[in-house]
């Protein structure tokens, strides 16, 4: 059943692969979405009757690469933690599809966008059910592709494909400190099946490994090569860049890959590592450090864009950091949990984003919008409802899961747990402020778009919308829902040994005594951001523009990124364009070449001559004269020497 | 070392001889063909094909009855041939020769498929120099006697010269040339390294060399001079840039080949002659090929970015794979040596598949400059799907060919050092980066130029070549055990003789 879960999108992608080369968008419709529903409801029914239960499976296949000690299997590894994952990867992805059907009926290449978009499924799934950790890495690069694949998809485009190679090299990076971890991994412990790993982990505590000349803590250089592969997957500070630029892709692949489930690689690889990386505890500080920053970051540069979905962009990367540091604090249930609802409303609120920008005839730029509330009066709704949950406002999903990992981080009592609760606050008020500010800009206030945009706007086909109201389910009640199951009284039960926490480590049984003041915080900020939104663009709509002159290099810096891109280009890009170029003429022609074959010019003047002359003989003739003349010489020698 | 299975098929026929020269039978029949000049295209063409598709079947028998259990020689053939002097005509295969022979017999065919429209004069000749091109690669790979080995390396050389310096670009001549000189200084350093090792051991028998102790002192420029010339072969850095030059020039057909097995002899010579026979002298020079090889992964993948040239841009990527291959060799670990031979073959399918996908568009435009495509997927979108997945085998996507062997390479380059791991590991970023670049350029983008809209869909001929090679590299990248198994006992013979250093049986026997 499981091999079912994760194949049949692969068959589903094959599928419409074969029907795109005769452009049938039916039976690329059909078979991809069939195969996508099935494979949701198994995954739901391995939950419900497997992961609920307590039943662990690991479903072994084939050998993939046998040399040596080094030893990887094909193996499909089926505990909690994969479970979760699964359900929200199958669940989004199954929605997508259907979303699909609608928002890409005006697209002439349909059963190939179906087949991208299966064949991530299944890379993601792939990933989520590895056994060991080079086929965690098969997924890892396989969602990778799939997504350059979907960023790329409209590749007239210039931008697309820029941005989608961007995605790629920037991941590249990433997974360039993965497949290191991976290496260090097998070099400490002669294995990379992770039951191996994580038995042998607690005896590498105290070991030292000599990395680039220095002696350093092995467990430490390996966790934190691996989470370089986590940053970039979830786009945390510093390879972040790719994922704002990702939104070139259509607006469902930015749902399902860049909000709900690939992105979110990181923080369920760092929970699966649990068990290694709770013995690194500078690791553990990193990773909480990184991830609090990271949401203050995106928070800063998300309130000051006009394109609506790099808003929702910005606001993935901040939760990514939220999970994190909850992570970090080793509250990795909250992680998931915040995973979990993370996953439907931010998928809703891209989807409904989406919905939006077909209405609006593909405008992006909320300052064109406004005033279109009463035309598509569902979207609106539920736009609402991924906000609320994202702001976290009491009973939407998103209150339980943030105010969780706000409380954990507060209950770790460390300097890193401090700084990241402070930093989650201040970004929860940015959260609440910017999705406000969305849907203000967006459905309120007069019309901004041209008479001719307006005309057409229209609420979106019932298989657009259907999508939406399941997701917008999802961003209700999942946080009630699941509370108990993944962070209250059952936690310990749910997760069992898929998830490791020392003794030591209480973030997550303080989490639920902490101060009055602390629980209330974030509610307190998310309100005082939505009320501060209303008053600047409802209220006093000159204020922003006023406020943005008032602190004009602020502003400037938050809404240019922090000049990230502009620093990366100038430090890593233009250096090796012009690196390559210099290696090529100073090098190669200019050193190599000179003193080298060239140097010997005058034997060029008569090779020419005798090159010449052999195209006005038979060839073979001179062919066999050399070869028999070398054999001869050859024998002639051999024999002198020999005697 | 003789094996049931070796005797039981070299009391038959002698199948490695007949295997490394029925090429050279088919030369015969061309050399018979009589008519008007478009008869003899015809039958050229054909016979060709027939007979590098039967040396092929052949070699695939071969291949089905090698036995991957053994770790010695299997289907040994020894013949006499100045053997007074200890010399003697010898054939054989282990698990890494096989192969190398295999993937020889495979991409000829293909080759001579892909030169089908594309060679426009003298087609005979083309067709002879490519059979004789095979026998010739065949042969080094399956000769177990040093004079053997080194008369059909160097031969090697001949044809390929004549392909690129007659149905070349408009450089040929240049780049022929620089390709000669080249290997023929390696080659001669090589030679006086062979006649001294056979007043030495008296012997010119490979194993029996291998087994042989040279003095620590004599192996130290044993080893340089050997390494003149494999270096220049595989291409390491900095004598490689024969290379892009070669490639530029030579026709479609003449890349495929020379990327996808002539490299490969580089690192073939690497395992079978430095590290067996030299082995103090291989750990004592690993340090030196390992900064060439981290040399040659950044310097030619920056390189590649600043090419303008499809074709030069290729070759350059080339030349950093290698790095990995010679990474793995001299990392003497059973991972980085695995790993360096799996990339060799992968490499092999790869580089040839993506020297075809250049040669498919040149038909058409007549023109390898980048700027000149743009948008080729509109008009060729099959085309693009090849392209893509060949794109991504060769930046080491997992689950294809690429990713095992850099994966292996990198797993052995860690236990040797880890910095030695971190610089080639940026291969993977860098190797992203100029082959996405490529592509894009190409592929992606909206078709502007008449000529690009108008481009003609892949025939079936085009598809027919891509199939193969897209099926083996993915078949390779998700099943390689097969392949790993078969390389794994002559590649711990090798460790073993690195790391037995000080306990080798010095005694060898007289010759045959």
């Amino acid at each position: 059943m499981i091999s079912a879960i994760v194949f049949l999108p692969l068959l589903g992608a094959i599928g419409a692969g074969i029907f795109s080369l005769t452009n049938n968008d039916k039976g690329g419709f059909i078979v991809s979405i069939s195969a996508m529903v099935l494979s949701m409801l198994l995954g739901w029914y391995g939950f419900l009757f497997m992961a609920i239960p307590g039943q662990d499976v690991t479903v072994p296949l084939t050998t993939w690469i046998s040399s040596g000690g080094f030893h990887v299997d094909w193996a499909l590894r089926y505990d909690a933690l994969t479970a979760v994952m699964v359900i929200v990867v199958t669940t989004v992805s199954t929605m997508v599809h259907i979303y699909s059907v609608g928002y890409m009926s005006h697209d002439n290449a349909k059963p190939r966008f179906m087949a991208y978009l299966s064949l991530f499924t299944f890379a993601m799934l792939m990933l989520v059910t590895a056994d060991n950790l080079v086929q965690m890495f098969f997924g890892w690069e396989g969602v990778g592709v799939a997504s350059y694949l979907l960023i790329g998809f409209w590749y007239h485009r210039e931008s697309a494909h820029t941005a989608a190679m961007k995605a790629f090299v920037v991941n590249r990076v990433g997974d360039f400190g993965f497949a290191l971890g991976i290496f260090g991994v097998f070099a400490l412990t002669g294995s990379i099946q992770l039951d191996e790993i994580f038995a042998a982990t607690p005896n590498l505590v105290g070991t030292n490994i000599e990395f680039l000349g220095m002696s350093l803590p092995a467990l430490e250089v390996v966790g934190i090569l691996l989470f370089i592969g986590a940053m970039g997957k979830s786009a945390q500070l510093g390879l972040h860049t790719w994922l704002p630029d990702a939104m070139e892709g259509p607006t469902p692949v930015s749902a399902l890959i860049h909000a709900a489930t690939m992105v979110t690689a990181g923080v369920f690889m760092v929970c699966r590592l649990s068990p290694m990386l709770e013995f690194a505890p500078f690791t553990l500080e990193f990773i909480t450090i990184v991830g609090a920053l990271t949401a203050i970051f995106a928070a800063t540069i998300g309130f000051t864009q006009f394109d609506i979905k790099r808003v929702i962009a910005y606001s993935t990367c901040s939760q990514l950091g939220y999970m994190f540091f909850a992570a970090g604090v080793s509250a990795y249930p909250a992680a998931m949990f915040h995973l979990t609802t993370h996953a439907f409303f931010k998928a809703l609120l891209f989807l409904g984003a989406g919905s939006v920008i077909h209405a609006m005839s593909d405008e992006q730029d909320m300052r064109n919008m406004g005033g279109i509330w009463k035309k598509i009066p569902v979207t609106y709704a539920m736009m609402w409802i991924g906000s609320l949950a994202l702001a976290g406002v009491p009973f939407f999903a998103g209150y339980y899961s943030k105010d969780m990992i706000l409380e954990s981080a507060w209950a770790q009592h460390g300097a890193t747990g401090q700084f990241a609760f402070y930093m989650g606050v201040l970004a929860a008020f940015l959260t609440a402020f910017y999705s406000w500010r969305l849907l203000i800009m967006t459905f309120h206030g007069k019309p901004r778009a041209s008479e001719e945009v307006m005309s057409h706007i229209h609420e979106s086909p019932m298989v657009m919308l259907f999508p939406l109201f399941v997701l917008a389910v999802g961003a209700i009640f999942s946080g009630s829902m699941l509370f108990d199951l993944f962070v209250g009284e059952q936690w310990k039960d749910f997760w069992r040994s898929s998830i490791m926490i020392l003794p030591e480590h209480t973030a997550m049984e303080n989490a639920h005594h902490v101060p009055k003041l602390v629980k209330f915080a974030p509610l307190i900020v998310g309100v005082l951001g939505i009320g501060l939104a209303y008053l600047f663009y409802l209220v006093m709509p000159g204020m922003p523009a006023k406020m943005a002159r008032l602190f004009r290099p602020i502003h400037a810096l938050f809404f240019n990124k922090w000049y990230v891109d502009e620093l990366y280009d100038a430090i890593f890009v233009k250096p090796a364009v012009v690196l390559g170029r210099m290696f090529w003429t100073k090098g190669d022609m200019g050193t190599i070449d000179a003193y080298g074959p060239d140097g010997v010019t005058s034997l060029v003047g008569r090779f020419s001559a005798f090159c010449s002359r052999l195209q006005t003989g038979y060839v073979f003739h001179y062919a066999f004269a050399m070869l028999i003349g070398v054999v001869a010489l050859i024998t002639w020698y051999a024999r002198g020497f020999g005697g | 070392m003789r094996v049931d299975l070796g005797a039981n098929m070299e009391t038959t026929w002698p199948v490695l001889t007949v295997l490394t020269f029925l090429p050279l039978i088919g030369v015969v029949f061309l050399l018979l063909i009589r008519g008007d000049e478009e008869v003899v295209v015809r039958n050229s063409r054909n016979v060709a094909l027939w007979v590098s598709s039967f040396t092929f079947l052949i070699s695939l028998l071969i291949f089905w009855h090698f036995d991957p259990t053994v770790s010695g020689y299997q289907f040994e053939d020894r013949g006499e041939w100045l053997s007074r002097d200890g010399i003697g005509y010898h054939m054989g295969v282990d698990g890494i020769s096989m192969p190398f022979v295999v993937l020889s017999a495979f991409l000829t065919p293909l080759a001579i498929l892909a030169s089908w429209h594309s060679v426009k004069f003298r087609m005979r000749e083309y067709m002879i120099a490519f059979l004789v091109l095979e026998t010739l690669m065949i042969g080094t790979f399956c000769a177990l006697d040093m004079v053997m080995f080194y008369l059909f390396f160097e031969a090697v050389l001949i044809p390929m010269f004549l392909i690129i310096g007659i149905w070349g670009g408009a450089r040929r001549v240049y780049a022929s040339f620089k390709f000669f000189l080249y290997t023929l200084f390696g080659s001669v350093l090589m030679l006086v390294a062979m006649l001294v090792m056979y007043g030495e051991a008296g012997t010119t028998n490979i194993p029996q060399l291998a087994a042989y102790a040279f003095d620590p002192s004599v192996q130290t420029w044993l080893f340089l001079a050997f390494f003149a010339s494999f270096a220049v072969k595989v291409p390491m850095w900095p004598v490689h840039t024969w290379l892009p030059d070669a490639h530029v020039e030579a026709p479609t057909a003449g890349s495929m080949i020379l990327a996808g097995i002539l490299l490969k002899m580089g690192g073939y010579g690497f395992l079978r002659f430095s590290l067996p026979m030299f082995p103090d002298a291989s750990l004592y020079f690993a340090p030196l090929v390992f900064t060439l090889s981290v040399i040659a992964v950044i310097y030619t993948s920056l390189v590649a970015l600043a090419q303008s040239d499809m074709k030069k841009l290729i070759a350059y990527s080339s030349v950093a794979h290698m790095g990995f291959v010679t990474v793995g060799i001299f990392t003497m670990t059973e991972q980085g040596i695995a790993g360096a031979m799996f990339q060799m073959i992968s490499h092999g399918l790869v580089s040839a598949a993506l020297f075809f996908a250049v040669g498919v568009v040149y038909d058409r435009l007549h023109t390898r400059e980048i700027s000149a495509y743009g948008g080729v997927a509109d008009a060729m979108p099959r085309y693009a799907v090849f392209f893509m997945f060949m794109m991504l085998a060769s930046v080491g996507l997992p689950g294809t060919s690429g990713f095992v062997g850099e994966f292996l390479v990198l797993v052995g380059a860690w236990q040797a050092s880890t910095w030695l791991a971190f610089f080639t590991a940026t291969g993977l970023v860098l190797g992203a980066t100029y082959m996405l670049w490529l592509y894009r350029r190409v592929v992606f983008g909206k078709a502007e130029k008449a000529e690009v809209i108008g481009l003609k869909p892949m025939n079936s001929r085009e598809i027919f070549i891509f199939m193969p090679l897209t099926i083996l590299v993915l078949y390779y990248g998700v099943f390689p055990t097969g392949l790993l198994d078969l390389m794994q006992p002559a590649i711990l013979n090798v460790i073993d003789q690195v790391t037995g250093v000080a306990t080798a049986d010095a005694s060898i026997g007289g010759a045959n």
